[in-house]
């Protein structure tokens, strides 16, 4: 099964709730998967401290031109929409791979057969294990905006024996959609306040284009208004988990600490959230 | 020779502007008959790439030099490819500029003078 | 005209409610959001919007049903997967091609390729933005849809349009709600700004990506200062922060205390200092005169 957790702004807690999730699943003795696929500001592994394993390099394909073959029509150029491929006086062209968005246009194009494609690194994807947990994380480079293409990658890695839970960016542009599509359910994690419910708001918008089973999380239960509450009820939207405002959450969450560590009176909370979800899922 | 001269308006009175791929102008100039014309940059608002597009546009001219306040590394690079000469950090009008250029006061810049995005937010 | 942008690097750490008390303290002054993946700042403000504009950021491919032969050029072509034979039938055949919007990128080539011109390049309309008025000046800000790319070229456009503002009706400072992360849109938020203002929170996470803004904001030569919000939560790291910001050179100019008047202010829709003088509300002030020292 594969649960994503996102939310329709930074700082509600997503991670806090994807890591927690994890650890209480794998501590029953499930296999477990944590995809950090908030590959622009990878957060997971401060808390998770995996033991990294292996660390592949992610790539993409780009155009490379054979100049010498290259006669200069410029029709590269003309069908490139982001400036990655210029074709400048005669046969000069160049290439800037920063910007291109493998969508193979040049080189369908190209009558003289000179364009071949090349890998490009875009960042790198780590595997490690933190206890049962298999630990599987996406980081982009700086500069580089092939988001998508890297959230993709780092999907590529889960398997069917294993609970996945997928970290998802915030937000809810392409990168998003990128990493909940697929997945069986989404759980979208917001606070009681306004800010809160106006990105909640969003990001159901989000989940019911993609017709994707979802339920919210109210983190920080108590430090704001009933108002995201009330909107789930007009809305018919299941609420799985009211995680209360705890000062000694926030605190644990600044040193990188996991809740099910060190306040275990919140470890039901966990389990009992993977058990709704998939009763959920299965009537 | 052809100059390309980023500039804020269309008249030789107008400002340098201090933007290369989203220079609001570029004022074509040639230095021997003084023929002055002037072309919109249509990459003001592009989306991205503008720095690679504006290279472009003023290659198109034929222009052998660019003077500008600030360049980033792309457009640098697609200039320097088409062996269009680049001067930045230049200031005050568009006709103070060619008269620098002319008496051979503007040093040639050996490379980028900002990183990219630089003239996203002006 | 000075202007400043508040940033942070990642979201959560009381950004908004800041730029929406210094839009309070300061005077004579022009607003902009340009966090347009989670605009908040019209929660606090209640703009009230003057002029609705849509934005492009970039093109779209649609099939003309009545061209379309269904001879699956585009879909071959299409490195995205966005072409799909679930269109309607015409007079030609059964099932015409159609293109998911969500998953195409724009690239054109499948327009390129339509041997039947079956397939129209236009620019999409992406999202809205407004002109407003508050209770504390103009407001530029958007309303991007749903799955839709925020690149720099909105923030670009709402800066620009802000600064316009601002030199008509003779401001003297634009202050700018930053777009979170490291990304195009925020680097498209900073550039050319007077100073870049980051509010951090004493985490790991806050103190990860702190290093992250302040290398970025380095890189363009800005004048950079830091706040720590709630930082009593975790004096230890705050400290370190405090380190960190010294070795690169910016400066932290305020410190603000964990208090849940922040929350409570948001839910009175109006900013900290408006809705309390206790002394979170003086941290903010403090904060705001030596932003201002500053200038």
């Amino acid at each position: 099964m594969k649960i994503a957790i996102a939310s329709g702004k930074g700082g509600t807690g997503k991670t806090t709730i994807a890591v927690n999730l994890a650890a209480s699943y794998a501590r029953m003795g499930r296999r477990v998967q944590y995809l950090d696929c908030d590959v622009e500001e990878p957060n997971g592994h401060i808390f998770l401290k995996p033991k990294i394993d292996l660390s592949q390099i992610v790539t993409v394909d780009v155009p490379q031109v054979d100049l010498k073959k290259c006669t200069g029509c410029g029709k590269c150029s003309e069908i490139c929409q982001y400036s990655a491929i210029v074709h400048l006086k005669e046969n000069n062209v160049l290439t800037f791979e920063q910007l291109c968005h493998s969508c193979g246009g040049c080189l369908r194009v190209c009558p003289a057969d000179a364009i071949k494609q090349k890998p490009l690194n875009i960042g790198d994807i780590e595997f490690g294990k933190t206890g049962e947990i298999d630990f599987i994380g996406g980081k982009l480079y700086i500069g580089y905006v092939r988001t998508v293409s890297l959230i993709k990658e780092v999907k590529r890695h889960i398997r069917q024996d294993s609970l996945a839970i997928i970290d998802v960016p915030p937000g809810t542009s392409c990168p998003v959609v990128e990493a909940v599509k697929g997945v069986d359910f989404v759980l979208l994690v917001t606070e009681p306040t306004p800010f809160g419910l106006n990105d909640l708001k969003i990001a159901v918008g989000l989940v019911r284009e993609m017709n994707l089973p979802f339920a919210v999380i109210i983190n920080r239960y108590g430090i704001g208004d009933d108002e995201v509450e009330k909107y789930c009820k007009t809305e018919n939207i299941e609420i799985a988990l009211k995680l209360p405002d705890d000062r000694r959450i926030a605190e644990a969450y600044s040193v990188g600490k996991m809740i099910v560590d060190v306040l275990p009176e919140y470890k039901k909370d966990f389990s009992g959230l993977y058990e709704s979800v998939s009763q959920r899922l299965k009537g | 020779m052809k100059i390309a001269i980023t500039s804020t308006g269309q008249t030789l009175d107008s400002l340098v502007d201090e933007r290369f791929g989203r220079a609001a102008y570029f004022s074509i100039v040639d230095t021997e008959t003084m023929d002055f014309s002037v072309i919109e940059n249509e990459n003001v608002a592009a989306a991205g790439g503008a720095g690679i597009s504006s290279a472009r546009a003023v290659i198109d001219t034929g222009a052998e030099a660019v003077l500008t306040g600030n360049c980033g590394p792309n457009a640098e690079r697609a200039l320097s490819a088409a062996g269009v000469k680049l001067y930045t950090g230049v200031t005050g009008t568009v006709s103070e500029a060619l008269e620098l250029f002319r008496n051979g006061k503007l040093t040639e810049a050996d490379g980028p003078n900002v990183q990219s995005h630089f003239g996203t937010g002006n | 005209m000075k202007e400043i942008v508040v940033i942070s690097g990642k979201g959560g750490t009381g950004k908004t409610s800041i730029v929406a008390s210094f839009a309070a303290l300061a005077k004579n002054i022009v607003l902009a959001d340009c966090d347009v993946d989670a605009a908040d700042l019209h929660l606090v403000l209640h703009p009230n919007i003057k002029q609705t504009s849509d934005f492009s950021g970039g093109k779209q491919a649609s099939v003309i049903t009545e061209k379309c032969t269904g001879c699956g050029k585009c879909q071959e072509v299409c490195n995205f997967n966005a072409v799909l034979f679930n269109g309607p039938a015409n007079d030609v055949v059964e099932k015409t091609c159609t293109i998911d919007p969500i998953s195409c990128e724009g690239c054109g080539v499948c327009v390129h390729f339509c041997p039947n011109d079956a397939i129209e390049f236009k620019d999409a309309v992406n999202g809205q933005w407004f002109i407003s008025d508050t209770r504390f000046g103009p407001m530029v800000h958007a309303r991007l849809g749903i799955a839709e790319e925020n690149s720099g070229k909105l923030v670009t456009l709402i800066r620009k349009e802000a600064k316009r503002i601002a030199s008509e009706q003779n401001k003297d400072l634009l202050i700018i709600d930053g777009s979170p992360g490291i990304g195009c849109p925020v680097i498209a938020s900073i550039t050319g700004a007077d100073i870049v203002l980051v509010i951090t929170e004493p985490t790991l996470s806050g103190k990860h990506d702190l290093v992250r803004v302040a290398d970025l904001t380095a890189g363009f030569n800005i004048p950079t200062l830091v706040a720590i919000n709630k930082f009593d939560l975790n004096p230890d790291i705050a400290e370190q922060i405090e380190e960190d910001a010294c070795k690169r050179n910016v400066r932290v100019v305020g410190k603000i205390r964990y208090d849940k008047a922040f929350t409570k202010a948001q839910i009175m829709k109006c900013s900290v200092v408006e809705y309390t003088g206790s002394a979170v509300s003086q941290d903010v002030k403090a904060l705001w005169r030596n932003v201002t020292y500053a200038f």
